[in-house]
């Protein structure tokens, strides 16, 4: 990858990796701070090296209630540490010059605290791509909306197997960049098994008019990483990364662990749709 | 059972004529304050408790089942105590008691648990979930679930079920399964994350029966309107005796749900100053305390925008409290809405006021509160005592008269008070002499 002065949006790069790669994005997320900053800005690097995307940073926050215990824990940490929300924008901007988006997910009264246009101003200058936002539904986010169109960043909503059809599409309007789809009811965490919801999931939030919908919620093998690939535009990962880097072993270890856990997830997303090209209507035929 | 009630000739609702009437405000918003903060997974499970309990509302099938839930499984209507001797320690005022105490389960957490377990069974769900802090809500939610047939899981903080052992004891004898929240500060904040993750995960088969005026739209609406009939008994009752509306109501503020109960009937009275207590822990100036109208800001938590105590990154800052049922860092966004229009006053009360009300309820009244209501005991003294400072009266010079919600009996807390009071050990009289000179 070569540093470039503006990443582009992630929209931008699923198109590319869809039609020149023939191949779904793996977004990978961390959470800023864990085990501190310096360290979290090594653990991003190894991910962007080993073959993740995009990248989804995590802001820590007191009460993450659509995390499970793994991400809970890390969370824990890096707020242990001092991890502090004005220490996102340098990572942001560290992990942009690599050439990748960079989203951030955050729980909403952290920019509501800081602020929800400085905090899409200081984001947009740092190259960020935009925000995730987990308890923010487009009926709450009149502000967010108006700032991520004033500073050109991308809104990801998400929607659930939970979703009738009116909200998808209004999810589906009002995100930008794209749409997250949580493959099952629950939590963040390693699953052994991810619903065959989320199939139907992407093809009625497609139907409902969004052009890239992203999956995520429990993904955590090569092997889980294709079968989501067949169908999503991009595969998001975040507990399977923060799990090797948990624990007393020595850090140059964790970051061992960490690539060999990316470059599984990395082969999955490349092998999702080798030899399947039949299928590649109900991944690419929705696009315009 | 309300207009009836509303006494001619009285100082009511001559603005409030004129515009809506704030008892009648409908989410999600309450001013500036609530809304729906929370995962997308959530909202057609809210969508469907909103509308499940607007048409059961409507619907006598339902309205009847609850009234004779009410009265024959609860007590109700609970009983207005005016209490003479303690009244002695609050310059002169007169002093009714709401005996939400005197509720089946022990306070007034039942009247919202009824509500929401018979709207369970009218959505087919076979699940409940609860948050508890003291535990009052976990019993009531226990007990709905025993009688009404239905799983019961209660998510406490781990130093809740160590602070309220007996309540836990109580719910599992009931049939729960009790589980205490390993993460975070241990308290009823964490127990509620624990109970969103559940529900998110389970939404299909589960209804989550928050416990009191916080959370999501419906359920600030919703949790009140299943608690309006306190203050509509208690405006009929104080009147019936008195003749007149009182002059001001008090109330213990965690979430909120006994105060807006109390305060809803009175909120179109101009002339009824409305007082909410909230925990002050051991000083508002330590910062340990859970006086959010003192030392939060407007910021949202477990769904809602409302007062908050947080830190200047909006993350959420340790509560404290004597009393686990006021240990909480937000409040419910109705609270906000009538504290920044100036309807209601907010002010805190510390462990040690609230303590000593405790005491001299017990001494002088034979009346055992729960720590959570003492903190309404003791600003009701508060009240009454700047009343006659201040040389104020009822009208024609009757004395000042003062509307307490005592929201919950005092059983669960005997061991803290016990503790607190040094009753236990051999030194225990030195010890409450030397308590003695605070009060």
């Amino acid at each position: 990858m070569t540093v470039t002065a503006t990443t582009p949006g992630s929209a931008a790069t699923l198109a590319r990796l869809r039609d020149e790669e023939g191949r779904p994005a793996l977004v990978g997320y961390l959470p800023i701070g864990f085990p501190d900053v310096q360290r979290s800005v090594e653990a991003l690097n190894t991910l962007v090296d080993h073959g993740v995307d995009m990248i989804e940073l995590g802001l820590p926050y007191t009460d993450p209630v659509m995390d499970g215990p793994t991400i809970q824990a890390a969370a824990q940490q890096a707020l242990d540490s001092g991890t502090r929300v004005r220490d996102l924008f340098p990572v942001v901007e560290a992990v942009a010059s690599r050439g990748v988006p960079v989203l951030v997910m955050t729980y909403w009264n952290l920019v509501l605290r800081y602020g929800v246009d400085a905090f899409a101003s200081d984001l947009a200058g740092a190259g960020g791509a935009g925000l995730i936002t987990p308890d923010l539904i487009p009926d709450e986010a009149g502000r967010w909306i108006a700032a991520s169109e004033a500073h050109g960043l991308d809104r990801v909503f998400l929607v659930a197997p939970s979703s009738t059809p009116e909200r998808l599409a209004l999810t589906a309007r009002a995100s930008r960049g794209f749409v997250y789809a949580a493959s099952t009811m629950g939590v963040t965490g390693e699953r052994t098994q991810v619903g065959a919801r989320a199939e139907q999931l992407v093809a009625d939030t497609r139907a409902a008019g969004a052009e890239h919908v992203c999956v995520g919620l429990g993904v955590s093998t090569g092997v889980q990483a294709a079968q989501v690939g067949r169908f999503a535009d991009g595969v998001i990962v975040g507990s399977a990364f923060v799990r090797p880097l948990l624990g007393d072993a020595p850090w140059t270890d964790r970051l061992t662990a960490l690539a060999a856990v990316t470059e599984d997830l990395a082969s999955g997303v490349r092998s999702a749709r080798a030899g399947s090209t039949g299928d590649s209507s109900t991944t690419s035929g929705e696009t315009s | 059972m309300t207009d009836e009630t509303r006494a001619p000739g009285t100082t009511s609702g001559t603005s409030a004529a004129l515009t809506a009437r704030l008892a009648d405000v409908q989410g999600p918003y309450f001013g500036e304050f609530g809304g729906r903060f929370v995962p997308e997974a959530l909202i057609a499970a809210l969508d469907e408790v909103e509308t499940e309990y607007r048409k059961a509302l409507g619907d006598p099938a339902f309205t009847d089942e609850l009234a004779r839930l009410h009265r024959d499984y609860v007590g109700r209507p609970s009983p207005l105590t005016e209490v003479q001797r303690f009244a002695a320690h609050a310059g002169g005022a007169r002093v009714f008691l709401k005996r939400e105490d005197l509720n089946h389960t022990g306070s007034h957490k039942i009247n919202n648990v009824l509500g929401q377990a018979l709207l369970v069974k009218r959505m087919g769900k076979k699940r409940l979930i609860a948050e508890t802090g003291a535990g009052q809500h976990g019993v009531a939610t226990a007990t709905a679930a025993a009688l009404m047939d239905l799983e019961c899981v209660i998510y406490m903080g781990e130093e809740d079920t160590r602070r309220q052992a007996l309540n836990v004891a109580r719910m599992r004898l009931l049939g729960a399964e009790v589980i205490p929240v390993t993460i975070g500060s241990r308290t009823l904040k964490d127990a509620i994350n624990e109970a969103l993750r559940d529900w998110v995960a389970n939404v299909e088969t589960t209804h989550y029966l928050l416990g009191t005026v916080t959370g999501p739209h419906p359920f600030p609406e919703m949790v009140r309107e299943f608690h309006r009939i306190i203050g509509e008994e208690a405006r009929g009752q104080v009147l019936e005796r008195t003749g007149r509306l009182p002059d001001a109501v008090a109330a213990c503020v965690g979430g909120g749900s006994n105060a807006l109960g109390i305060f809803n009937a009175f909120l179109d009275d101009d002339g009824v100053a409305l007082f909410g207590f909230e925990a002050g822990g051991e000083g508002v100036e330590t910062g340990r305390h859970a006086a959010r109208f003192s030392g939060g800001a407007p910021g949202v938590l477990h769904g809602a925008r409302s007062y908050l105590m947080q830190d200047d990154d909006g993350q959420t800052l340790p509560s404290h409290s004597v009393s686990a049922g006021l240990d909480y860092p937000s409040v419910g966004p109705a609270h906000s809405w009538l504290h920044d229009l100036g309807r209601a006053t907010y002010e805190p009360v510390t462990d040690v006021e609230a303590m000593d009300a405790f005491r001299l309820l017990c001494r002088t009244e034979g009346i055992i509160p729960a720590i959570e209501s003492a903190h309404a005991l003791a600003g009701a003294l508060r009240v009454g005592r700047a009343a006659e400072a201040e040389g104020r009266t009822g009208p024609d010079g009757l004395p000042y008269t003062i509307l307490v919600n005592l929201s919950g009996r005092g059983d669960k807390d005997v061991a803290t008070a016990a503790r607190w009071f040094g009753l236990l050990d051999a030194d225990a009289g030195e010890d409450l002499e030397n308590k003695e000179g605070r009060a």
